[in-house]
């Protein structure tokens, strides 16, 4: 098959295709990760109208992690983006569960019990490190800077 | 330079249903119920927003179709439906469907002030409801009294004024639909501008039998971007030689041209930027400080979140921006104002604020999306169980997979917006090296938001 395409369309067309490629390739790019004991950690979360304290965990990939919830003014819940967890406390009366911190990134964890205004936005973050996520996010956002900006300069 | 559009109204059954006086009644017959449904289940449901129909509805599940499926698909058709104008705009015409002989309106027909003919009022009404906004979406009974001012606001302009003044200028979600509405692969558009040109009364912007002047004082001839199109097709309805369609288009195609940028326009997309990366700290992040300030109306917190939220919205991110295109004048060897080189490039933030608009959106629909099915069956949250879905559990949809959605819109829109900055520079005609400076700003912007995000 003979086909033509002008130059400056080839060149953009080529731009495109290696920059899409380049952004799948820091999709499934092994990244390099420090070796790592896991360990074991018991972690105490309050819950309050509309706070959860601490609001920001950080753990490492691979540790088993108990989450003890404590209700301090009413029925709260934390429910756990990715892992599916979810605990339900009354004051009183803690909630806890133990899981392995298998997924790597953030997550947040958020009231699962309607508890007044700003429930929808009672949220905190467990962060997993290394965020290899934000990391492979990143590389992907440079790859796309750079193969914008040859696409678009000519 | 070819023209790749496709017009739609070539085809007789969308026409039909395009210019039937019917269809855009009908939709607003169902949407203004729905939405005196949300004003009185938050006048006089359950405090607990999240069991309430007003507040659901209105800020997940009507935000949601807006910022992810209308706006950028559909440019401003939600406002040729939006049941806010309709109750004024019916006493306006006196009339539910049919049009009046002539295009003739009921009203005192004041003129809106020459000054105020521009979107800095929806800039200052959309800034107004963010900055109370942690108190809006979640509490029904104030996001009720926002919703029926909104309402007797456009009643009482339709009365004052003429035509649809209330869209048009005041309106706070107006604004941005607008702005943001160049991004939409649609357009209505004349079809034949020398037919325009040769048509004296111009029915379009007057008025006929056949329909009304257009609502929102365009005349359909100088049509060159959708920003102040309300997609109401009363321009197609009154146009006796059928050379006013609606067109695909390539997506964004308003975008590329630096021609008619302004000020207040460039402003709107500070505001809707900063706004968007606002939400994402205070709403969406961990820090409790934040929510607590936003909320505490009145306060010392209050006051101190206030004045960071409208520093950050009218001072510090325009002025960071303003740095950059300092920094891209002098690249491009001062050839502009900086005032013009301020404004043309500030059009690059349309796509980048969409974006994130959408991300921010797609952080708390879906988890939230579940409650949708409680307030349905219960709207005032009074234990009523209409069709059986009252009890269902909150059910958090997508959880944890979010990021796999936000990260690719949030390239999209900085692609979109590296290639909007290339193109005002190439479009100068000055060194695209004169972009960097704001390409830098765009990509540190998106960078920022991956942090908060992934």
């Amino acid at each position: 098959m003979n086909f033509h395409l002008p130059h400056g369309r080839y060149y953009r067309y080529l731009i495109a295709v290696s920059t899409v490629c380049l952004m799948f390739a820091a999709i499934f790019l092994p990244l390099p990760v420090d070796a790592y004991t896991p360990e074991t950690h018991t972690l105490q979360i309050n819950a309050r109208t509309f706070a959860f304290e601490p609001g920001s965990i950080a753990i490492r990939r691979g540790d088993t992690i108990t989450i003890e919830l404590e209700a301090l003014d009413a029925v709260h819940g934390l429910y756990l983006d990715g892992y599916d967890v979810n605990l339900v406390a009354e004051p009183g009366k803690s909630a806890s569960v133990t899981f392995v911190a298998d997924k790597d990134g953030k997550f947040k964890f958020r009231c699962s019990v309607a508890c007044g205004a700003l429930h929808p936005f009672m949220i905190g973050e467990l962060n997993v490190e290394p965020d290899i996520p934000l990391v492979r996010a990143l590389l992907i956002t440079l790859m796309g800077v750079i193969g914008a900006l040859a696409f678009f300069w000519k | 330079m070819t023209r790749t559009k496709l017009e739609l109204t070539r085809f007789p059954s969308v026409k039909r249903l395009l210019t039937s006086r019917w269809v855009p009644w009908t939709l607003m017959a169902i949407t203004l119920p729905v939405f005196l449904l949300a004003i009185l289940t938050g006048l006089f449901g359950t405090p607990a927003g999240s069991r309430n129909f007003g507040i659901i509805f209105v800020w997940i599940v009507w935000w949601a179709l807006l910022i992810l499926v209308m706006v950028p698909f559909a440019g401003r058709l939600w406002c040729a439906v939006c049941p806010i104008p309709a109750p004024g705009e019916w006493l306006q015409r006196r009339a539910l469907v049919q049009s009046r002989p002539g295009g003739k309106l009921f009203t005192l027909g004041g003129k809106f002030p020459r000054r105020l003919k521009n979107i800095w009022l929806q800039n200052a009404a959309f800034l107004a409801v963010a900055l109370f906004s942690v108190v809006i979406l979640t509490t029904p009974f104030v996001s009720a009294l926002v919703l029926l001012f909104m309402i007797v606001l456009a009643m009482a302009t339709s009365m004052l004024f003429e035509r649809r003044v209330f869209c048009r200028y005041i309106c706070p979600v107006g604004g941005f639909i607008g702005l943001y509405s160049q991004v939409a692969p649609i357009e209505v558009r004349v079809k034949d501008m020398a037919v325009c040109q040769s048509h004296v009364e111009k029915t379009c912007y007057q008025g006929s039998d056949a329909g009304y002047g257009c609502p929102w004082l365009v005349y359909p001839a100088a049509l060159d971007r959708n920003t102040y199109c309300g997609m109401c097709m009363e321009c197609m309805k009154t146009c006796p030689h059928d050379n006013v369609g609606i067109f695909l288009r390539a997506p964004g195609k308003d975008l590329q041209t630096t021609q008619g940028r302004r000020l207040d326009e460039a402003y709107k997309a500070f505001i809707m930027l900063t706004c968007a990366l606002a939400y994402s700290i205070v709403l969406l992040g961990p820090w409790s400080l934040f929510k607590e300030s936003a909320y505490a109306v009145g306060t010392l917190a209050w006051w101190v979140y206030a004045s960071l939220f409208l520093a950050a919205n009218l001072v510090i991110v325009p002025g960071i921006f303003f740095a950059c295109t300092t920094f891209a004048r002098k690249l491009s060897y001062n050839k502009f104002s900086l005032r013009r080189t301020f404004v043309e490039y500030a059009y690059v933030l349309v796509p980048l604020g969409l974006v994130a608009w959408a991300a921010y959106t797609i952080s708390f629909v879906f988890v939230n999306f579940s409650y949708a099915w409680q307030v349905v069956s219960d709207p005032f949250g009074w234990g009523w169980n209409l069709f059986g879905t009252a009890n269902w559990t909150w059910t958090p949809y997508l959880a944890g997979l979010q990021t796999f959605l936000q990260i690719p819109i949030l390239l999209v829109g900085l692609i979109a917006a590296i290639g909007m900055a290339l193109r005002t520079a190439n479009s100068q005609g000055v060194p695209r090296r004169a972009a960097l400076p704001v390409v830098t700003f765009c990509a540190a912007f998106t960078v920022g938001l991956l942090w908060l995000y992934v």
